[in-house]
């Protein structure tokens, strides 16, 4: 990193795996073929190394969008784990494979109306009414590999608390590795998915700085910047991304500001 | 215990209590409050399951309460409380009872669970019932003591249905056939005990999803007994219990012949005893409205 810094070279994120110049080369197993792969890398990126390509299984490769959801085994040791392909770091005897997608119930693309008169707990247990099979085993909270308590949530629902339940799925990713595993059969993720849109539009107060920077949206005041960044060519926006003003990661909130204010 | 320092016993509320039935949980509360203990919700809970599997070899059943006894294990080892798990209503205590009888008679079985949800449950949990603890730890002599509205007027019948009590040997809270514990709470109250045979009947249970009829002719057989043994109300600990026999009252011909009985939780009755203000106990939300009765019974004394 630091060399790119010294040569002035933008950094690309994803391109090409460079492992590290004396990294040890370990064994892992990918849907059971076996490779040599240098310690230090993601899954993600081993497996790139390895010689594969994404077109499913790979979004952000920042921990974020879920896409990249793996169970994996360590040679010699039962238990089934989880992790985030971009985010977990390969081990000596690791077998592996992603689950990109995962069939999930979607019950609220049916039947939500939002001017239904249901209370928020009504409308969870209309459209999933399956949640009441928990049987409370908890395997979904081991699975998570954001650590959700999903149980927990699944819990909240069940007792109609929809906002507490919103809260505690919040950092949700949509990986659905605790659907797979469910044995009654709950898409946890959908459920949480809804229960927070029905918190958003009914049960949260309403924030009057985001109605006004909507409203600002809407009234056309970014177009021109838009169509100014739409107009550039590729080497003025990479200079002009390159050369950004970046506040500062410890900078208190509130505090720094932007030499160029000109948008502000 | 000191006054200024409540005992706080680790609380598992159950799904009912939060919605249909917070009038229950928020009485026992207050209730609590005044008799000088706090009840102090877990943290973390998941529904108990609501019934206790019937399979002996199904243990998945097991999981859910002991995700719950587990909490409370934490909880008390937390605060160096005592090791006990307070429960309002019946079904969550039957099968949370249960639960922690299963753990201690067959150790295996709480190994395969602990072994199951990668957690470690140690099997020092004590479920105890909010009557059990009126009774065993602040004493229906003591409770006597606290009353401070003369309940002498209210004609009470006890009803305790069957999760209360059954299967004796694993729940031990009293005789299921012959179950005293009502009867004390409400003689120390200072009201007129009503005892009749229906007291351990079966109000249909969860037939009332399949059979609302059937339950409308169970309630029936309980409530006209009651009244004739001279009941103006029954009081029940049991939320699916209440809603059973007050809701089925609904059945107008079925309930031709006989007036409408009240049906109260049994902290209802306690908070008005203890002389409390009953606001926010929902006694307005029973489909039989027990207010007039409770006028009628504190009129003139």
């Amino acid at each position: 990193m630091s060399d790119n810094v010294q040569d002035n070279k933008p950094i690309m994120v994803g391109d090409r795996t460079i492992p590290p110049a004396d990294a040890r080369y370990i064994n892992i197993n990918v849907m059971g073929q076996p490779h040599e792969v240098p310690e230090t890398l993601t899954i993600l990126k081993a497996m790139e190394y390895a010689g594969h390509q994404f077109k499913r299984g790979c979004g952000c490769r920042g921990g974020i969008c879920g896409a990249c959801g793996t169970f994996y085994r360590i040679e010699g040791d039962h238990a089934l784990k989880t992790g985030l392909a971009c985010q977990t770091v390969v081990e000596e005897g690791m077998t592996l494979a992603q689950i990109p997608f995962f069939p999930a119930n979607r019950a609220a693309d049916l039947d939500l109306d939002p001017d239904t008169r249901m209370s928020a707990s009504e409308q969870i247990s209309t459209l999933y009414p399956e949640i009441f099979r928990c049987v409370g085993c908890g395997t979904c909270t081991r699975t998570c590999p954001m650590d959700i308590d999903v149980m927990g949530y699944i819990a909240y629902f069940k007792r109609g608390d929809i906002a507490g339940g919103a809260e505690e799925s919040f950092d949700c990713i949509m990986c659905g590795l605790c659907v797979s595993r469910c044995p009654a059969n709950i898409s946890q993720m959908n459920v949480a998915m809804t229960a927070r849109r029905i918190a958003g539009a009914k049960l949260t107060p309403k924030s009057e700085v985001t109605a006004a920077r909507a409203e600002q949206v809407r009234s056309g005041r970014y177009e021109p910047m838009l169509a100014k960044l739409a107009a550039m060519d590729k080497d003025e926006l990479k200079t002009l991304y390159v050369e950004r003003e970046r506040e500062p990661d410890l900078a208190k909130p509130g505090e720094w500001m932007p030499q160029d204010q000109t948008y502000l | 215990m000191s006054e200024e320092d409540p005992v706080r016993i680790p609380y598992y509320p159950g799904c009912t209590l939060k919605t249909k039935a917070a009038g229950f949980e928020r009485s026992a509360m207050e209730c609590a409050k005044q008799i000088g203990f706090e009840m102090d919700e877990l943290k973390d809970w998941n529904c108990c399951g609501a019934s206790y599997p019937l399979t002996k070899d199904n243990l998945m059943g097991l999981a859910a309460p002991a995700n719950i006894l587990i909490e409370a294990e934490k909880r008390c080892h937390e605060q160096e409380a005592d090791s006990l798990l307070i429960t309002l209503c019946a079904f969550c205590y039957n099968t949370l009872k249960r639960t922690e009888f299963a753990f201690n008679t067959e150790p295996k079985k709480l190994e395969t669970i602990n072994a199951f949800l990668d957690r470690k449950y140690e099997g020092s949990i004590r479920v105890i019932h909010y009557l059990e603890y009126l009774r065993d730890v602040i004493g229906f002599d003591n409770l006597a003591k606290m009353v401070k509205t003369d309940m002498s007027k209210f004609k009470i019948a006890p009803y305790y249905g069957c999760m209360l009590l059954k299967p004796k040997k694993e729940l031990g809270l009293d005789d299921p056939e012959d179950p005293v514990i009502m009867h004390d709470f409400l003689d120390a109250l200072g009201c007129q005990t009503v005892d009749f045979p229906g007291q351990v009947d079966c109000c249909g249970s969860y037939l009332i999803m399949r059979e609302p009829k059937k339950v409308s002719k169970l309630s029936y057989n309980i409530l006209s007994e009651a009244a004739e043994y001279g009941a103006q109300a029954l009081v029940t600990a049991c939320p699916l219990c209440q809603t059973n026999l007050d809701q089925s009252q609904a059945d107008s011909a079925q309930f031709s012949d006989i007036d409408e009985v009240p049906v109260l939780y049994f902290t209802q009755l306690l908070a008005i005893a203890l002389g409390l203000n009953t606001e926010g106990h929902q006694l307005e939300d029973h489909h039989v409205d027990p207010r007039p009765v409770i006028a009628d019974g504190l009129e003139g004394v």
